[in-house]
């Protein structure tokens, strides 16, 4: 009997936990406000093309989204990522228009390590001051990203457009889908087009879904941010795992800002600009605590995706003015901050209640007793 | 029984800068038993446990392990992992947001990823064989205190653990919760680990104990078996004073007359930290609580004070029925509280001397009426006198005095505000001899002056020079009342230890 107890009891379902509940209402708030724009504004919103728009059109967004998530997990910030998307794409426009045509593959993928590079360099070097000399990571994604900053601006004052045609070439591929495609009114099929960038944020948020869930570093960012202390004498490497997610944090940017430059081929200084600060709502409406320990990647996903359909809705609505869309974003972002803390503390409450129930009967008697 | 030794520390020392918290102890621990480490405040317990799970590096000493053929030195906690030796300490040092199951092996798993089946499944059956209820895919956080504490102990004892350090574990349990607990301990006593526990609950030492090693000032007293050692010589160990060489003083404190009247009473009073207790003090009167650390005296206090949030009772200040439910509206009725732990909840450090002195006063009056200026200063002067508080200035900063003088900073803080009643939580903790005569001759002469004084101390010497009445408790529980000629040290002794033995 002890041995059905047991495959039982690990089989049994267990309640949500905080984070699942959390993801599940962001998933929940995407699709009835994606229902509602398809019902309303009809139009492009009826066709798949639309969800697809919204991934080609935000990709460096979940990117980044994603970086700053895993940081939020382990407890901390990361406010350049804005920045280093910037730097990167003024770099990399700049590399590739210097380069010119030789050998185009070469100079591709040479753009693509020196995105990676410049991402990675900052995420080593923010990495190492947050985590081994404790300093606020506020303070130092700050400087960072006013770093950031001024390289780009020093790189370039005024716009830098690509003019490396293999790289053009690769910004004009799309993967072409015929059957989630439409007829056009002059009967020619136009198919579903998804970019390159879109297929990099997703298999971004996989795999780092993965690497949360099913590596050790993973769980130890996860301990870290649910209590630091606990997670040192549980004997994590609480420097170590707390470094690694600013330099995943770091090598993301360094992506997303490649991933932008592949819609949009242009250096600008104002590229991405307050990125971060997208990036963090949409982590915090997908779910992510910034008290830390709690958050997913795929919650995440949703955050962005919820972002980027308000700023469609508004584009296409009369509304069109970028004020609208801020109000619409920070009522979003209240809200869900409420919604929140609402569920949270009502969760603890029931836990609570559950807990001195199960107190005052501490052993519900296995066998009912016989009845005399 | 077993009696192979598992742990033998000899000749342990740890000194910190101008003190030794630890000279030259001995701690033997043998398979199989579950041995009580006990002793005061500041005995240097948490010291030794620190040292062998390697937290702070030993000064001298030698630390053998079972099996290891050479003395060890350990150097973190990770270490003595490593050497079967496991802590869990008072605090839960899980991680709430994560499941039980991963909270049982996170950080001590080979390899980098995580196979969640195959922990799960460990994690039940270790859970089933405990007798734990707790279920592997649960959120931590979702558990009960008591469980979280089994989780942690399961964790403890899946590593090789050949000796279990349980600090402190039940100070945060009910009844119910310890009892569970100490089914466990028995459990694992059973399978041969070696158990030390670290508490101050006398009670729950002889339930479930088989050795004591008692500490005192950093070093040891000695080694008993429990049915060895009666209660009340265990509490003499602890504080330390053999009952024959007490030099007993004539305490000068005014008898409570038959028709005095209270000025503050309570019935029933409880407070989220503390049990329902009766309590009254007289005009003039001076009396105490004592019992051990964690005996709950602290808390009764702060229940008086409002400083932890009412539960329950009535209370009456002069004779009239008042609410008292957070610390200004004692005040308002005349209550002063000089708090234990001073560093924490009594000095400003950053603050002057005057302004410190002040505070009280300007809570009392409200801050829409501010002292001025020059009241402030002669205030702040007139008490420096009084109490000969050696600072530079009423200017300097409070954190440059000493101890003492910090003291009568908070001290002169509540003399200002006048009180009826006040309370005196440790005042002479950590300072040096000639502030506490001072101090004690100070509360004598207010209470001539017709105040009431609660004063707490955990030298009994020095309660029984000052208090006219002594309010004993053990185990959070008021469990006597002593005056006249029944204040002896060995009757307060024999009343804490509790009067079976």
């Amino acid at each position: 009997m002890a041995d059905k107890n047991r495959g039982a009891r690990i089989r049994q379902r267990e309640p949500l936990t905080d984070a699942q509940m959390l993801m599940f209402i962001s998933i929940g708030i995407f699709a009835a406000m994606y229902l509602a724009a398809m019902l309303t504004l009809k139009g492009g919103f009826l066709k798949p093309q639309q969800i697809f728009d919204l991934l080609n059109d935000n990709a460096a967004l979940i990117i980044i989204a994603c970086s700053l998530t895993i940081v939020m997990i382990g407890g901390g910030i990361n406010i350049s990522v804005g920045g280093v998307i910037g730097l990167t794409v003024m770099s990399c426009a700049l590399f590739l228009n210097k380069v010119g045509v030789e050998s185009s593959f070469l100079s591709i993928l040479l753009t693509f390590l020196l995105a990676l590079g410049i991402g990675l360099g900052f995420g080593l070097l923010q990495g190492f001051l947050v985590s081994y000399l404790e300093i606020q990571p506020f303070i130092v994604t700050l400087a960072g990203m006013f770093l950031a900053r001024g390289l780009t601006t020093i790189l370039s004052v005024n716009p830098v457009k690509v003019q490396h045609e293999a790289f053009l070439a690769l910004v004009k591929t799309k993967l072409k889908i015929d059957w989630l495609g439409y007829t056009a009114k002059n009967g020619n099929l136009i198919p579903a087009k998804i970019e390159i960038g879109a297929i990099v944020a997703i298999a971004v948020v996989v795999l780092m879904y993965l690497m949360l869930r099913y590596t050790k570093l993973g769980r130890s960012i996860y301990a870290v941010g649910g209590n630091r202390q606990s997670a040192l004498m549980l004997g994590i490497n609480v420097k170590r795992s707390i470094f690694w997610s600013y330099v995943i944090s770091g090598l993301l940017s360094g992506l997303a800002g490649f991933v932008f430059l592949m819609h949009k081929p242009a250096g600008n200084a104002s590229v991405a600009m307050r990125g971060e600060m997208d990036a963090i709502a949409a982590s915090i409406i997908g779910g992510t605590l910034l008290t830390g320990g709690v958050g997913n990647v795929i919650g995440t996903l949703f955050g962005a995706m919820i972002l980027a359909t308000i700023q469609k809705i508004i584009a296409l609505s009369p509304l069109n003015a970028s004020w609208w869309q801020e109000m619409a974003n920070g009522a979003m972002l209240g809200f869900f901050i409420i919604l929140q803390s609402v569920v949270l503390s009502a969760r603890s409450r029931g836990r609570a209640k559950r807990l001195t129930r199960e107190k005052a009967a501490p052993q519900p008697p296995e066998d009912p007793p016989p009845s005399a | 029984m077993q009696n192979e030794i598992v742990l033998t520390m000899r000749g342990i020392c740890k000194y910190f800068p101008g003190v030794k918290a630890l000279e030259n102890v001995d701690f033997t621990l043998r398979k199989g038993t579950i041995h009580a480490l006990m002793g005061e405040n500041g005995a240097g317990k948490s010291t030794l446990i620190k040292v062998l799970t390697g937290v702070y590096p030993m000064d001298a000493g030698e630390i053998r392990i079972e099996g290891i053929d050479h003395p060890v030195v350990v150097h973190s906690p990770q270490e003595a992992q490593s050497y079967g030796i496991s802590t869990v300490y008072q605090e839960i040092t899980l991680c709430p947001n994560l499941t039980v199951a991963e909270n049982m092996f996170i950080g001590r798993s080979k390899g980098r990823g995580v196979d969640w089946k195959a922990m799960e499944k460990r994690s039940g059956e270790l859970l089933d064989s405990l007798g734990i209820p707790a279920r592997p895919r649960q959120q931590l956080g979702s558990c009960s205190l008591a469980v979280q504490q089994m989780v942690a102990i399961a964790r403890a004892v899946d590593t090789e653990c050949k000796v279990l350090i349980l600090d402190e574990p039940t100070s945060s349990l009910d009844d119910k919760e310890v009892e569970m607990l100490f089914a466990l301990m028995r459990d694992l006593k059973a399978r041969g680990v070696g158990i030390i526990f670290v508490t101050h609950f006398l009670e729950q030492v002889y339930a479930v104990s088989d050795q004591i090693t008692v500490l005192r000032n950093g070093q040891l007293v000695g080694e008993y078996a429990v049915r060895d050692l009666p209660q009340v010589k265990l509490v003499e160990k602890m504080i330390g004073k053999d009952l024959e060489d007490l030099s007993v003083i004539k305490k000068h404190a005014p008898p409570a007359g038959e028709n005095s009247v209270n000025y503050y009473e309570a019935e029933n009073l409880s407070s989220s930290e503390s049990r329902p207790f009766d309590f009254h003090i007289a005009r003039g009167e001076v009396n105490g609580f004592t019992g051990l650390l964690g005996s709950g005296r602290s808390e009764s206090v702060r229940a008086i004070f409002g400083a932890d949030p009412a539960t329950g009772g009535t209370v009456r200040v002069d004779g009239k029925h008042v609410k008292i439910s957070k610390p200004l509206d004692a005040m308002k009725h005349g209550i002063g509280y000089l708090p234990e732990d001073r560093k924490r909840d009594g000095i400003i450090a950053d603050l002057s001397v005057r302004d410190n002195i002040t505070l009280a006063l300007q809570v009392v009056k409200g801050m829409n009426h501010p002292i001025s200026r020059a009241k402030a200063e002669a205030f702040a002067d007139e008490y420096i006198k009084a109490l000969d508080i050696k600072t530079a200035s009423s200017d300097t900063p409070i954190k440059s005095l000493s101890g003492g003088n910090q003291q009568k900073v908070i001290l002169a803080r509540w003399l200002l505000t006048h009180p009826q009643y006040l309370i005196l939580d440790e005042p002479t903790r950590g300072i040096d001899v000639g502030t506490k005569t001072e101090i004690q001759k100070l509360v004598l002469k207010l209470a001539e002056e017709g105040m009431s004084i609660t004063f707490i101390s955990s030298e009994i010497e020095e309660m029984l020079r000052t208090c006219s009445r002594l309010i004993v408790m053990r185990d959070r529980k008021i469990v006597g009342e002593l005056t006249g000629d029944e204040l002896t040290q060995e009757h307060v002794m024999k009343t804490i230890a509790g009067g079976e033995q």
